[in-house]
């Protein structure tokens, strides 16, 4: 599958319905989301044929974009029901097979080596601090391979030191820079639309 | 959710240390055909729980797998193991029923293809 036709799948996707602030919900626009994919795959086979798990998945944007490479399984884990029957949908709309689990990230127990690789966007910490590291440490826990995550640049040393330091990272790299461009989700947005920039990292685990 | 999910599902309670399997009470399961890809079954075998997989395929009405875990051999020869052993890892689906945990007996409910995993208050 061709870039810019994945970056065409993902635009119609649905989108959150009902944002809810506190968990940070925020879509994966479908520019960000196709190249992140595109990248773990074309650059280090990382999701064809692999199991992939989507940790704060939302609506399921990054699950379906796995699915849609040809991963061999992807399961999506979120807290909010109602983003996890958008998901549903969504999955069902583009004829992909995406297993779901509803649950809290931090509390996860998942057994064995399964999972190859994850993919998140995950909260920036921006409501609950230390959310992203939360995520951070519970990808590095589970992935067999490779964990892909989004993370703002500001935030760069920080992530690298603890990664490195403290989730058992072999490596971590970023692998660019991109603009993640904020609609006016939430009534405390002043601003019509806002650009932040984030970081695209790849982390390997030291354990496989 | 499949038999690929479940095999990694465990019961996250706080003070529980091994949740693992859960038991499947199923209550609907719908089957949906999806190509078969030889390759990523042998490479799937070497990580599976093999008597979770078992079991919770015959919970969910599949029986044909074996009991024993077959060695490597069975794995290059014998083309119709590795599509029994596609069908229950992806082929079939619980859509309504519930995932229990083997030490306590709490039921995590599935509904909708969706098992909840979330922990009540006291639970974590």
């Amino acid at each position: 599958m061709k870039l810019k036709q994945l970056e065409g799948l993902l635009g119609d996707l649905e989108q959150f319905s009902n944002p809810i602030v506190e968990l940070e919900q925020y879509p994966t626009g479908p520019h960000i989301a196709s190249r992140m994919l595109f990248t773990a795959e074309n650059s280090y086979g990382d999701i064809t044929d692999k199991i992939v798990a989507d940790f704060g998945c939302g609506c399921g944007t990054l699950s379906v974009a796995a699915a849609l490479l040809d991963a061999a399984s992807v399961i999506g884990f979120d807290i909010d029901p109602q983003s996890l029957e958008t998901a549903t949908l969504n999955a069902e709309e583009l004829e992909v097979e995406i297993d779901f689990v509803q649950c809290d990230i931090t509390k996860l127990e998942l057994k064995g080596q399964i999972v190859d690789t994850v993919v998140m966007n995950p909260p920036f910490g921006t409501r609950k601090k230390g959310a992203d590291m939360e995520f951070l440490s519970a990808a590095m826990k589970v992935a067999s391979h490779a964990v892909y995550s989004l993370h703002k640049t500001s935030t760069r040393e920080h992530i690298k030191r603890a990664a490195l330091r403290d989730f058992n990272a072999k490596s971590a790299e970023v692998l660019c820079e991109l603009r993640y461009d904020l609609p006016k989700l939430y009534k405390f947005h002043k601003r019509k639309e806002v650009d932040i920039a984030v970081d695209l990292w790849r982390f390997e685990p030291k354990h496989n | 959710m499949r038999l690929i999910t479940h095999n990694m599902l465990s019961c996250n309670i706080k003070g529980v240390t091994n949740g693992f399997p859960l038991r499947i009470e199923a209550g609907n399961v719908i089957e949906k055909e999806v190509d078969f890809n030889p390759d990523f079954i042998r490479h799937m075998f070497a990580k599976l729980e093999w008597k979770a997989l078992v079991e919770g395929a015959r919970s969910m009405g599949y029986a044909e797998l074996p009991e024993d875990s077959p060695d490597a051999a069975v794995l290059e020869s014998d083309e119709s193991f590795l599509k029994k052993l596609h069908h229950a890892l992806l082929e079939l689906h619980l859509e309504e029923g519930a995932l229990v945990c083997p030490k306590t007996g709490r039921k995590f409910p599935v509904n909708k293809g969706i098992p909840n995993m979330l922990l009540h208050e006291d639970e974590v």
